[in-house]
């Protein structure tokens, strides 16, 4: 690993994941344990890049199941309607209330695909040994864990709904099979943002102006 | 003058003694590294009771209520769970119940127990532990959707029936405002510093 120069890792330290605490490990292979909390030290996240890319492939898979399936089925005397994601925003945008509709569209398709987007974009200039950009990339990757949490918008939603429309015969809800994938994406997209260490994108920075032997 | 490394770069950088109320950035990507709140025991205990009081609330009261053709119908937070786990939907329940009832009350237990335990420091090593599960817990508790969730959830249900908030509803409204105010007043740094070291001769030499 080629360290950016004035980082910890550089100097021999590591700083705790936990309590943040700076401490010298006594040998480079194994960083043992922060001697004040106790945590398992490493100098980046273990296996960062995999885990992300795994977390992120198998969200983009299931996103597709989460848009095409129902994830609110609505019964009533006379009819039977199912509505996906994206013709729940539609219904909503049609019944007069737009700021509403924009604000499901954001959280439930745009706030997914930018995350994917993002992180994808991210990990593959990481691996490319990029050095461009690495204050706007380690941006980037705070504002996907900051607002990942949004898209879970549309499963409350969807629960509030169920728990409450249950009068049958005359009109009730039932969650349909999407909704359990558009979870899973949620979750699995939180994860990813998690796994990956940003720390990565600098050291992808330092190991390329190395190799370009421009002084740092 | 202690030594951190940003999280997010890894730059390593002093950071100066900071004024009440001021904040320290990263140099090189800009992660906020330090605050130092003006009341960083008693204010954050004060809030987080109140905020753990007001979720017991959101908790116990009917979040929203439905008449529709004389017949009524209401749910309260749980419940909203439970109705996702009858209508076949147990994985997704699973999900709900964790992150809008579990995974807040972890995080004021949890904030709450740490912030009592250090107000006599050295506070003994399981709080570190509380510690480590409070940062894990936070990214779950997500109370500040679950009540832009409801809220679209009324104006939805609207269209069909007539449907009015309850009381439930303003105390998560209560917990969403208090939480950031915990966040802000609250010093990890200094928690820390208030805590026994597991390695207590590491801690005699630093
Ligand atoms: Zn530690
Ligand atoms: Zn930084």
């Amino acid at each position: 690993m080629t360290a950016q120069a004035g980082s910890a890792a550089a100097c021999g330290l590591v700083a705790c994941g936990d309590c943040a605490l700076v401490s010298r490990p006594a040998s480079a292979a194994a960083a043992g344990h922060c001697p004040r909390c106790g945590a398992a030290l490493a100098w980046r996240q273990p296996r960062s890049l995999q885990r992300t890319w795994a977390l992120l492939v198998a969200a983009a898979v299931l996103y597709v199941p989460a848009n095409v399936l129902p994830v609110l089925v609505t019964d009533t005397l006379v009819s039977s309607q199912s509505d996906t994601i994206m013709s729940g925003v539609v219904l909503l945008y049609t019944t007069g209330s737009w700021p509403l509709a924009l604000i499901v569209l954001v959280a439930s398709v745009m706030i997914p695909l930018g995350k994917l987007a993002a992180l994808a974009y991210v990990l593959v200039t990481v691996q490319r040994g990029s050095a461009a950009n690495a204050r706007e990339r380690t941006r980037l990757t705070r504002t996907v864990e900051f607002i990942g949490r949004w898209s879970m918008l549309d499963v409350f939603v969807d629960t509030f709904v169920v728990a409450l429309v249950q009068l049958s015969p005359l009109m009730s809800v039932a969650p349909g099979p999407g909704v359990v994938w558009f979870m899973a994406v949620v979750v699995l997209t939180m994860l990813a943002a998690r796994s990956f260490d940003p720390r990565l994108i600098w050291d992808a920075a330092a190991a390329r102006e190395d190799r370009d032997g421009r002084p740092r | 003058m202690d030594s951190v490394a940003c999280r997010c770069c890894d730059l390593l950088q002093r950071v100066p003694p900071l004024p009440r109320g001021g904040k320290a950035r990263c140099v090189r990507c800009g992660q906020l590294l330090a605050t130092r709140p003006a009341d960083p025991l008693d204010a954050p205990l004060a809030l987080t009771i109140a905020a753990a009081i007001a979720f017991a609330v959101a908790n116990a009261t009917p979040m929203l209520r439905l008449s529709a053709e004389g017949r009524e119908a209401q749910t309260t937070l749980p419940g909203g769970a439970l109705a996702m786990w009858q209508a076949g939907s147990e994985l997704t329940a699973l999900a709900v119940a964790f992150c809008a009832v579990v995974a807040p009350a972890c995080h004021l237990a949890l904030l709450l127990a740490v912030l009592l335990a250090v107000r006599r420091p050295p506070a003994p090593p399981w709080v570190g532990v509380a510690m480590r599960w409070l940062e894990r817990v936070r990214p779950w508790a997500m109370t500040e959707v679950l009540l832009l969730g409801v809220l679209v959830a009324l104006t939805k249900i609207a269209q069909l029936a007539s449907v009015a908030p309850g009381p439930g509803l303003f105390a998560l409204l209560a917990v969403v405002l208090l939480v950031p105010a915990i966040a802000t007043t609250f010093d990890a740094d200094l928690v820390w510093r208030r805590i026994a070291w597991a390695d207590a001769r590491a801690q005699v030499r630093a």
